[in-house]
């Protein structure tokens, strides 16, 4: 599985991505600069966190048409892999990859702290190795992390299980309390309708090795590897 | 369609101006506007009821040609100015 790790102006989690892919995962890992339209054969496509053109207009607005977008954009309808991380995901929702959006957080803080976050869907190629209702440690930092989609949207992730992690407490339970940023349904991750498009708000490649504290983040990666060698196995 | 490419600069000198207003949907809490209204109720005036903050983009375009301007403008307001799914807009171009 060759990764594809994107760089706009303002991102800052793609060194951490690219080294969780190369070093930790062993992965043939390649930056993709926004301005090229070439993805260079990659199988997965991360869109890294960050702060792209200074998340100026609203996060991941003006990221959405750059030019690596567009073949972006083939990859996923082709049922390409692509998993888009904080501002990757507000990315990936401002290009109608994934649906709703994410807002200001309610308390209009910018959030900065490992939290507990509950995988409801094994299904998605970020979660396949992990245990249905398992819960993960994964740090949160975003200003605008509050998923907002309207009732029918929402009615649609919940019962298409396009769900992918929800804001819990350390017990698994999701309430308001355990809500960090005022999310519809405390949603912290959902995937497309086909499940090849997955986001996300916490950073699983800030807690992918023992010696940072927590490898809880670890799974994701593990999952995309998993999911690739079965569908190259199918292929 | 506005007279003027990078290439060639403007002709005709004709100046429209596009006013776009920007505020979150009423559906979607804004927590902003909760804040704001908090701090006019505590500058002692409770009858306001909601405040929605918003964003105020002023457009100088080359040409005249309302018609083709507004069409054009409506999809930028549209793609990338608002995002439908959290926001309304409010376009206002004239000559």
């Amino acid at each position: 599985m060759k990764v594809g790790i994107l760089q706009f102006p303002g991102s800052n989690c793609d060194q951490d991505m690219f080294h969780v892919c190369s070093q930790v995962m062993g992965l043939q890992t390649t930056y993709l600069w926004h301005k090229n339209t070439s993805l260079e054969s990659a199988d997965l496509i991360i869109l890294p966190g960050g702060f792209s053109y200074g998340d100026y207009l609203r996060c991941g607005a003006i990221a959405r048409f750059s030019p690596i977008m567009r073949s972006v954009i083939d990859h996923a309808k082709d049922g390409g892999l692509v998993l888009g991380v904080c501002n990757g995901f507000q990315i990936l929702c401002e290009s109608g990859l994934l649906p709703g959006a994410l807002v200001r957080n309610q308390n209009l803080k910018f959030i900065c702290k490992p939290i507990s976050v509950k995988v409801c869907n094994t299904n998605s190629p970020a979660t396949l190795l992990a245990k249905t209702d398992s819960v993960l440690t994964i740090p949160i930092a975003h200003g605008e992390g509050n998923y907002q989609a309207d009732d029918s949207t929402l009615a649609d992730l919940e019962t298409g299980g396009q769900v992918v992690l929800r804001y819990c407490d350390a017990s698994g339970t999701t309430s308001s309390i355990s809500n960090p940023n005022g999310s519809r349904n405390n949603i912290a991750g959902i995937c497309s309708a086909m499940g090849n498009v997955v986001g996300m708000m916490p950073h699983p490649e800030r807690c992918s090795e023992s010696a940072l504290g927590c490898s809880d983040g670890l799974v994701v990666f593990e999952s995309y590897l998993e999911c690739f060698s079965k569908s190259a196995a199918l292929a | 369609m506005c007279g003027r490419t990078p290439e060639s600069p403007c002709i005709n000198n004709a100046l429209m101006k596009a006013r776009i207003t920007i505020t979150p949907k009423k559906s979607i809490l804004d927590p902003q506007g909760e804040a704001v209204k908090q701090a006019i109720h505590h500058l002692d005036m409770p009858c306001v009821q909601e405040v929605r903050v918003g964003k105020y983009i002023e457009l100088d375009i080359d040409g005249s040609d309302l018609a083709k301007t507004q069409e054009k403008l409506e999809t930028i307001c549209r793609d990338l100015l608002s995002n439908p799914v959290v926001e309304d807009y409010r376009l206002d171009l004239q000559a």
